[in-house]
């Protein structure tokens, strides 16, 4: 069990970079009488890069927003670096240290220009120091490709634009693992590309992603480990090659024939 | 999620720009909600909105007042009940059914109400006028009479209105109610003014050319094609506008017009100004404008939400 | 200020029109009192209304029936009965039951009509506010607390940072047109006697018998703060816009 007291990024835990960063273990969820996830179990390795799909309602968001503490689960526990996200005592603020979160809407804040986004939480969250955080911050636009975007509302920017704000702006907080929640279904086609290669530079330089997405092509070419989820459950999983040219169950068969 | 179960979303009436998709993303409600207070901007007035538990509440409180009273009433002395009961039929209709006190009210609003829709609508068509200098006239009698506190315009009329009209052949007197009708009827002309114009301008300007494309000349089109779209969407502030007017009717009593609470504070004082008295009487009064207002802004919000679907 | 008051002077004395303020030093004083008064009275209702507005927002947001019953009963009875009643109600109902000192042989209420103005005149508004703030609040979308608390906000810092801030800019028209309102219903406070601009100008022009005049000083002294009011608000409500959102 870690010691949710600690401060500092995982320093207090006893956690060593040869176990899994996030380790599921038989997760069950309900919203009242619909139950969601009956079950799931995963590893994600640090550095690892796995994508999580399946049809709509397959409970594959459900289970990133569970690792996040932003849905509480009913049995089952979630290790993040030793954490247990499960423990009525957790310490939120020590999560979402570690644990950075995209969102399909973006969900930037629209009263904040682009720079003020990614410079609020470290701010006033983390304490962090003004000067040290802006520098940061402009680090991180240049790294999304928006330079010259800095004091533009959400408003006044593109889906994908807002998009990779919000990407920064998670950035910012310095985690060790990104979920990615579905972060290119609310896009215009053509701005779907920019986001993806935002997301693929992360995953190269190691950071540790979860994602949730449609995007096959993108999963076959960034992913380490693909997961299928159906009615609550992992019905199988693989590396892409594998998973995409020889699926064995036919749920997935039949998924992946009608989306490929 | 919260927002979207929010009521207003089926009564929008002005929405479809471009930057929805945007918008919907971000702040589903927020633009909503902006437009809807840039419509009662312009109509003056708020959305009462109404449920039929609340005037449970009201009962209760007058329940509470009575209850109260009466702990603290000297048994020697008339109960505050019976003092009530005494003297409702005064402050309801005056002495010997005069059509004074409450019935005052009612009908002050009721001629206040037919002058001030005749004067507001012909000042709003003239706000929309191809002439400017009667479009800018308009506008600033609207804009003067619509800031303008009512109880000052109240005075101005009650005070330097004659009392009586000499027309050679005949002298019309005019009573103190009749000046306080001419007082009310102006703030609610310079507010309905604006609710015509805004209903006029809130129709697509497609109707206007598609008009004049058919040779419609403008007199046509505005009673042909304009006004009876308008019409529907006037009804609902007109009428919340009505219950406003009823609410403001008790100002006269300042300058001494014989309604409801002119009556109360008469019937307090041949009571012997009680203190316990107070509150029942106050709290009555309260609650016979309560019981006549409610049913109508309850109606006024169904016209709407009947008229928000349709249109 | 000499020449000034010599001008309307000279107007009384060749045209009649008897603008006794401008040249009284007695009226001009009872005047500019006035104009403290009503400017008084204006902020605290303001202030009070929107403090009302605050915690009878937040009071909706209760989980107790009870409570968000009685804060709908509370609205629905200030927005149904007529405000003036409502003055008149809590100054001789309440303030005859509220506690007096002896203030030297007459007994002094704690609180004067002033201040039943204010109470009276905030709960009114207040009443109004209350709703705002809460649709202001139902406006943020749920997903974007969602963000903050990702980003490791407390409850506490993302309604600081985050939902306040956007409450406040959806329902900041709402609000000014209430406020606009406000204003204009102080001068029922002239029906408690609070030495306002209406109940002051009333006395000028019983004493001066200049009814005409002092109405249209009136008119120029509301019309014109209605004006200064509209203005500073559609300003900020402009620099308080959220940039591209129509």
């Amino acid at each position: 069990m870690a010691s949710p007291s600690q401060s500092g990024n995982g320093s207090g835990t006893n956690w060593t970079p040869d176990q899994p960063m996030v380790s599921i273990k038989d997760v069950h969820k309900s919203f009242g009488d619909l139950e969601v996830l009956k079950g799931v179990s995963l590893d994600v390795m640090k550095g690892e890069c796995i994508c999580i799909i399946g049809p709509s309602g397959s409970g594959k968001s459900t289970l990133i927003r569970c690792v996040n503490a932003l849905n509480d689960i009913q049995q089952g526990s979630i290790l993040v670096e030793g954490l247990e996200v499960n423990d009525p005592n957790l310490d939120k603020l020590e999560l979402r240290k570690k644990v950075g979160m995209v969102f399909q809407q973006y969900n930037l804040f629209p009263h904040k220009t682009a720079i003020e986004n990614i410079m609020m939480a470290p701010i006033t969250v983390l304490k962090q120091d003004k000067d040290e955080v802006a520098e940061h911050a402009n680090s991180l636009i240049k790294k999304v490709r928006l330079e010259g975007k800095e004091n533009s509302y959400p408003g006044e920017l593109s889906g994908g634009q807002q998009q990779r704000v919000a990407i920064a702006r998670s950035l910012a907080m310095s985690p060790d693992v990104m979920l990615f929640d579905e972060v290119t279904a609310a896009l215009d086609p053509e701005t779907v590309k920019e986001v993806l290669n935002t997301i693929q530079e992360l995953a190269e330089e190691g950071m540790t992603c979860i994602l949730v997405t449609h995007e096959m092509g993108f999963a076959r070419e960034v992913a380490n480990h693909i997961y299928f989820t159906d009615f609550g459950l992992i019905v199988e999983h693989g590396a892409p090659a594998t998973f995409f040219d020889d699926a064995k169950d036919p749920r997935t068969k039949e998924f992946l024939s009608q989306i490929l | 999620m919260v927002a979207l179960d929010h009521k207003g979303m089926s009564d929008n009436r002005t929405a479809g720009t471009s930057d929805e998709k945007v918008f919907e993303v971000l702040l589903p409600v927020a633009r909503q909600q902006r437009s809807q207070a840039m419509i009662e901007r312009l109509e003056g007035t708020f959305r009462l909105n109404l449920h039929p538990h609340h005037a449970i509440w009201m009962f209760l409180l007058f329940i509470l007042a009575v209850g109260t009273a009466h702990a603290q009433a000297p048994k020697e002395l008339i109960s505050p009940i019976d003092a009530l009961i005494k003297w409702s039929p005064f402050i309801l209709w005056g002495p010997e059914g005069g059509l004074t006190g409450f019935s005052l009210n009612i009908i002050i609003s009721f001629f206040a109400m037919l002058f001030g829709t005749i004067a507001g609508v012909a000042l709003g068509l003239m706000q929309i006028s191809l002439l400017l200098p009667v479009r800018t006239g308009s506008w600033i009698v609207t804009q003067f009479f619509r800031n303008s506190p009512w109880l000052v315009l109240l005075f101005t009329i009650m005070l330097l209105f004659p009392f009586e009209i000499d027309l050679g052949f005949v002298v019309i007197p005019i009573p103190d109610w009749m000046k306080a009708v001419i007082g009310f009827s102006l703030p609610v002309m310079a507010n309905l003014s604006e609710v015509v114009r805004g209903a006029v301008r809130s129709l697509p300007s497609g109707q206007w050319e598609s008009a004049e494309s058919l040779a419609f000349n403008r007199r046509e089109t505005l009673w042909m094609i304009i006004l009876p779209q308008c019409f529907k969407r006037m009804i609902p502030p007109w009428i919340n506008w009505y219950c406003i007017l009823t609410m403001s009717t008790p100002l006269c009593s300042i300058m001494g017009v014989e309604e409801s609470v002119t009556y109360t504070a008469q019937a307090l004082n041949a009571e012997g100004d009680r203190p316990e008295l107070l509150p029942v009487f106050y709290v009555f009064l309260l609650l016979i404008h309560f019981i006549y207002t409610y049913p109508i802004a309850r109606w006024s919000i169904q016209l709407e939400k009947k008229f928000a679907i349709k249109l | 200020m000499e020449l000034f008051g010599d001008y309307f002077k000279q107007l009384y004395d060749t045209s009649g029109w008897n603008f006794v303020i401008f040249y009284d030093q007695v009226e001009w004083q009872r005047f500019v009192e006035a104009i403290w008064t009503t400017i008084k009275l204006i902020i605290a209702c303001l202030i009070f209304s929107l403090i009302v507005g605050f915690v009878g927002a937040w009071a909706q947001g209760a989980q107790s029936k009870i409570v968000r019953n009685v804060i709908a009963g509370y609205i629905q009875f200030f927005r149904n009965t007529p405000p003036f009643v409502q003055i008149l109600f809590f100054y001789f109902v309440l303030g005859n039951l509220t506690p007096s000192y002896d203030a030297g042989g007459y007994q002094e209420a704690y609180i004067g009509s002033f201040g039943w103005a204010v109470i009276s005149l905030g709960f009114f508004a207040g009443a109004f506010n209350t709703e705002i703030f809460r649709s202001g609040i139902e406006a943020v979308p749920e997903s974007t607390v969602e963000a903050a608390s990702a980003l490791g906000y407390t409850r506490l810092q993302s309604y600081i940072h985050v939902v306040f801030p956007l409450a406040f800019r959806v329902c900041l028209p709402a609000l000014n047109n209430n406020l606009v309102n406000l204003l204009k219903t102080t001068t029922l406070a002239y029906g408690i006697a609070v030495p306002e601009m209406m109940y002051t100008a009333n006395q000028i022009w019983s004493d001066n018998v200049n009814v005409p005049e002092m109405m249209i000083v009136l008119f120029f002294f509301y019309v014109g703060l209605v004006a200064i009011l509209v203005y500073g608000m559609s300003r900020w409500e402009r620099s308080m816009k959220i940039p591209g959102y129509g």
